[in-house]
Order: structure tokens, then sequence, then C-alpha cells
């Protein structure tokens, strides 16, 4: 068991090693000047002439170490990554990036649990009744329409449902976190349902648009399972049809559904991420957003990496999970 | 003696087309799939020789009209007929698809053989390698490397290659799977003993083979191409003057389309994006009923 922990260990730290090494590499094997064109930018709107412009960024390049030799600046920033510094934000300047995303995080985890959970529920049971010959037809139909939808990303997701249910009918305010004009107070009621109505449509996109996969999954395996010969055994041995459902069905295909669900996690979070541009929630996703549309590019190299990062080791963690899951690992 | 023969009932081999028109009367999915890309290319086709295309960018058209016979899908803020943009955008986004899933499909194909079949350190470092990348959120990734571009230098092909650059595990970790099962099959030892070179056993022993797997990661790795571009267009990450269909979302959100009551902007490439992506994974599914007669019996 130890040996596992350690070998999964290493492997996180090989993870996190290279996908900080490409968001180190990438964006200085490009001829882009991020700093250059950010005040090539300033320069446009006024405000200062072109000749102080270089002294800037000749004096921005020595703060943030860009003159030094690249493997200065690799080690530099690989020490500053260890210690959760991911520099700080241009347009926001005295903000630091990791402030920028502590600030966002809150927004974006309610929403990825939530809907996250439900999907995995409400998906692994629809399939799971879609696959088991007892269950009554209408049960099975009702899988259809989320099998169907599995295709559609959730962002198209986000724009068909603005259209008919903000847009339509009106029953859903069209973005923001809040009603504008309204202050901030979490101790209100009223302020607090004013915010999960506006989390309603974009929960509602997430959710629509991963059921799906999880429905169609479970009822694969849900198929496969129905021949094996223990299931046999258990219908002749007289066991109910809840049992068999629920000892010998469910918690033989929930194990390949949990990796499935750690697989799953990053297009989930990826999903989450511009679904929160996409309806201006206070997410990591707005902060993405408004870097790449003011080409803040600390910020969007920051929010990249950290949420690699935390997809990676939520990822090497579900595996400490399986042993609680499944007796023949935890025996081993 | 008089001999008896027997008369041997004749049987009507039905035709190529026959049966592949029965086989999709059986598949439904797989049939739904290729009815609606078949439509869109016919939609394309049709718009790219009648329309005048320079009505996609900006400023050709009067701006902000609703769906009319004049503008079917009517104008955008810019001043683009929705029409010719989304014409133009489905053949951008073909391009991409295609180009992004044949790439990706050749370098899985290609690391995927030289893994199975030579083994040894080049395998381990190959698998290695795909498994240190697989947990990496692809989607995410390709934002620093699509945000890293100078501006002017975004087209559809350096958006294919983006895409690209991180999408080739999959389809490696797929075919080396089935190279690993089908060089220790018999034909392939006959093959060998028999005096093949390795070429040999690859080309005309293995490949044929793995053409349907080969086939079914292809239509996969275009899904996801298409997608992975519409992931970066829709952030604005894509070449801003193209009408691509997530460039166009992208546009609409930005000028608050839907608050504005411009509600048949975005409508128009969500529900051309639906459409691609839906056929696909149709056509998807239906492949793997192909491939896999498991699934096929137990339908």
């Amino acid at each position: 068991m130890i040996n596992i922990i350690t070998r999964r260990l290493l492997f996180l730290i090989l993870v996190i090693w290279a996908a900080s090494t490409i968001v180190f590499f990438i964006p200085r094997l490009s001829t882009k000047n991020p700093v250059r064109e950010r005040f090539a930018e300033l320069a446009r709107s006024g405000g200062f002439a072109p000749a102080d412009m270089e002294k800037i960024i000749a004096s921005y390049s020595t703060k943030f170490g860009l003159d030094k030799p690249l493997w200065q600046q690799y080690t530099d920033y690989m020490v500053s990554i260890a210690r959760f510094d991911l520099g700080v934000s241009y347009n926001k300047y005295p903000k630091t990036v990791m402030g920028l995303i502590m600030d966002s995080l809150p927004w974006t985890i309610t929403l990825l649990l939530v809907t996250t959970v439900l999907s995995f529920v409400i998906g692994n049971l629809l399939g799971a009744i879609a696959a088991w010959p007892r269950a009554p037809q209408w049960t099975r139909t009702i899988a259809t329409p989320f099998i169907l939808l599995q295709g559609v990303p959730p962002v198209l997701m986000g724009v068909l449902l603005l259209f008919f249910i903000g847009f339509k009918l009106k029953l859903a305010p069209l973005g923001g976190a809040y009603s504008t004009g309204v202050i901030p107070d979490w101790s209100s009621p009223a302020f607090i349902w004013d915010v999960v109505h506006h989390q309603l449509l974009p929960g509602l996109a997430l959710l629509l648009g991963s059921v799906g996969g999880w429905t169609l999954s479970m009822r694969g395996m849900g198929i496969t399972i129905q021949g094996e010969d223990y299931v046999n055994f258990a219908e002749h041995k007289g066991l109910g049809g809840y049992v068999i459902f629920k000892d010998y069905y469910l918690r033989n295909t929930l194990l390949p559904q949990a990796t499935g669900l750690a697989l799953a996690l990053g297009s989930v979070v990826s999903s989450a991420i511009v679904i929160e541009s996409q309806f201006g929630l206070p997410g990591l996703g707005r902060v993405l957003d408004a870097a790449i549309r003011s080409n803040d590019f600390l910020v969007i190299y920051g929010v990249v990496l950290f949420v690699t990062i935390a997809v990676a080791t939520l990822m090497v963690m579900m595996e400490f999970v399986y042993p609680l899951l499944d007796p023949r690992i935890r025996n081993e | 003696m008089s001999t008896v023969s027997l008369a041997q009932p004749e049987i009507i081999q039905p035709g190529r087309l026959t049966l592949f028109l029965r086989y999709l009367r059986r598949n439904k999915g797989l049939a739904i799939g290729l009815l609606i890309l078949l439509l869109l290319i016919i939609f394309t086709v049709y718009g790219l020789a009648t329309a005048d295309l320079s009505h996609a960018y900006p400023i050709s058209v009067k701006s902000k009209q609703p769906p009319s016979w004049e503008f079917p899908l009517g104008t955008d803020f810019f001043g683009r007929d929705l029409y010719v943009a989304m014409v133009v955008g489905l053949k951008e986004t073909a391009i991409i698809g295609l180009l992004a899933g044949a790439l990706g499909t050749l370098i899985g194909v290609v690391l995927g053989f030289i893994s199975a079949y030579f083994g040894g350190w080049l395998d381990t470092a190959i698998k290695g390698i795909c498994q240190i990348l697989t947990p990496i959120p692809a989607l995410l990734m390709q934002v620093i490397i699509a945000g890293s571009l100078d501006k002017r230098d975004v087209t559809i092909y350096t958006m294919a290659f983006v895409v690209v650059l991180l999408a080739w595990m999959g389809p490696t970790l797929v075919i080396r799977a089935q190279v690993l099962t089908m060089k220790e099959r018999q034909f392939v030892s006959v093959a060998k003993l028999s005096g093949m070179g390795d070429l040999g056993i690859i080309f005309s022993e293995i490949l044929p083979n793995l053409l349907p797997f080969i086939a079914a990661a292809f239509v996969n790795q275009v899904f996801y191409s298409v997608f992975a571009s519409f992931y970066l267009a829709v952030l604005g990450l894509g070449p801003l003057r193209e009408p691509l269909l997530g460039n166009t979302i992208w546009a609409a959100q930005g000028q608050s389309a839907f608050f504005n009551n411009w509600w048949w902007w975005p409508l128009a490439p969500a529900v051309a994006l639906v459409l691609i992506l839906g056929s696909l994974a149709l056509i998807n599914m239906g492949m793997d009923e192909l491939a896999n007669p498991r699934i096929r019996k137990t339908e």
C-alpha cells in the first residue's frame, strides 16, 4: 500500500512538473512579447510617448527577471510555483494572480460540486435503469433524450437555454452573479435566492451536457453485466430484483464509473470555466476571460496552471478512494 | 443409372449498396448521423456555390437585421450576413476538424505502431509520455498555446495545429493496445516464420485488420478537434476576423446579444454546432456497433 502511494505521488509530481514546464516554455517559444504588446496597447490609447515605452519595457524586464538567462528564469519559476506564487496581474496591478484565483474559487467549486454530484447520481441511475430488463418501459425512454444530449457541449447548451428559458420564457436571468444594483449580503435569504436563481441556467447547462455521458457508459456496462454468471446465479438463488439491482449490479459498475469520474474531471472543469465566462459568473472563468480580453498574460498562465495542478491532484487522490470501493485492492 | 442432381437454390446476392442501406435500417443512429452530416454538406456546398462570400465579413450588409427573406438567418452587429457566415464557418470548421483529425490519427497510428510493435525502451517512453500528459486538461492547456501566438498569426490552420499538439495521446494508446493484441495472433507468427520483414508484416498483415479501429479513432478525433477548436474560439482565441462558428458566439456574447434582443445572432452558430457534433457523436456510436458485434447482438 505504501508502495502504491509513493508511486502515485511520484507520478503526480511528474504531471505537475510536465504541466508547469509546458506553461513556462510555450510562451517563450513564440515571437510574441506580451509586455511589449500590452504597453503598445496602452500607448495607442494615449498616456505616454513611445520613447518612454522602451524604458518602461526594459525596467519591467529587469523587474520580472526576463533579462536573465533562460535556465535561471526556469529555476526561479519552478521555485515560485513550489511556493504557490504565480506572479502578479498587470491589469489589476497590486493584486496577485493567486489572490484573484482565491477570490473566485468558491464560486467555481460550488458550481462544479453541485452539478458534478447531481449529474453523476442522475446519470448513473438512469443508465442502470435503462439497461435493467425488468425496469418499466417508461423509465427507459427517459434516458434516451439525455443520451442524445451528451454530444452537445455545455456552452452550446448554454446558448440554447439562454434563448428558450431566459429570453423567450423569461424564467431566468440572462447572466451575472446576482441582479444589478443589489448589494451582496450573505445573511439575507432574498440575496441568496437571487444568487441561486442566477446559477440556475449555467448549472442546468453543465448538468444536461454531462448526464448523458454517465447514462451511456453505465448502460453499456449494465448490458454486459447481465450475462455474467454471478448475476444469473443470484437470480436462480431467488434473490429479489431490488437486491440484485443494488448489490450485484450497481456495486460492480460503480468502480469503473468512479474511474470515469476522475478521467472526466479535466473536461468538466474546462466546461465550467467557459460556462462561467459565458454567463458572467464571478468564478475562475470570468478571471480567465477578462485576462484573455486584456492580454493579462500572467493571469492566463496562472489560472490554467492552477486548474491543471488541481485536476491532476484530484485525479490521483481519487485513486486512493478505490480501496474503499473495491475490497480486492484493499486486501492487496 | 440416373444421377439425381439436386437443384441448387439460387441465391441472389444483393448489391453492396442495398446491403449498406439495409444495414443502416438496422443501425438507426449511424443512419441519422450520416443523414445530418449529408444535409450539412449540401447546405455548405450550395451556399459556397451561390452566395456572395464577402458578406461573411464585417460591414458588408445592413447590421442588426432580424431573419427575413433577404437575410434568412439575420445579420449581426458588425454587418455580416449570418447565413453566409454560417456557410463559411461550416467550411472552416470542416477544414479544422478534418485536418486536425487526420493529423492526430496519423501521429497516433505511427506512435502506437512503433510503441507496440518494437516495444522495449521506446514503448516505455511513448507510453510514459502519454500517461503523464493525459491528466493535464488539454482544453485549458491549448488556451496557453493559442494565447501565446501573435494575433495576426492565428489562422484556421494554426488552430488545427494547436488542437493536435495535445490531442494525439488518445489515438496512440488505442492503436497501441490493438497492435499489442494483434501481434500475438497466429497469422502474424506465420508471416514472421515465412520470413516476412517488419514493414511487410505491419503494412500487409496488421494494418488492414486495424482499419476499423483507425476509422473509429478518426471519427472520434474529428469530433474532439471540432470541439477543441470551438472551445478556443468561444474564449476569443480564434482567428477573430474569420466567421468561425465559435467566434460568432464569442462576438455575440461580447455584444450581449440576448440583452439587446438580437436573439438570432448566437442561435444560428449554436444550432449549427449542435448538428455537427450531434451527427459526429451518432456516427461514432454507430461505428462502435459496427466494429463490436457484442454490442450489436444485445441491442
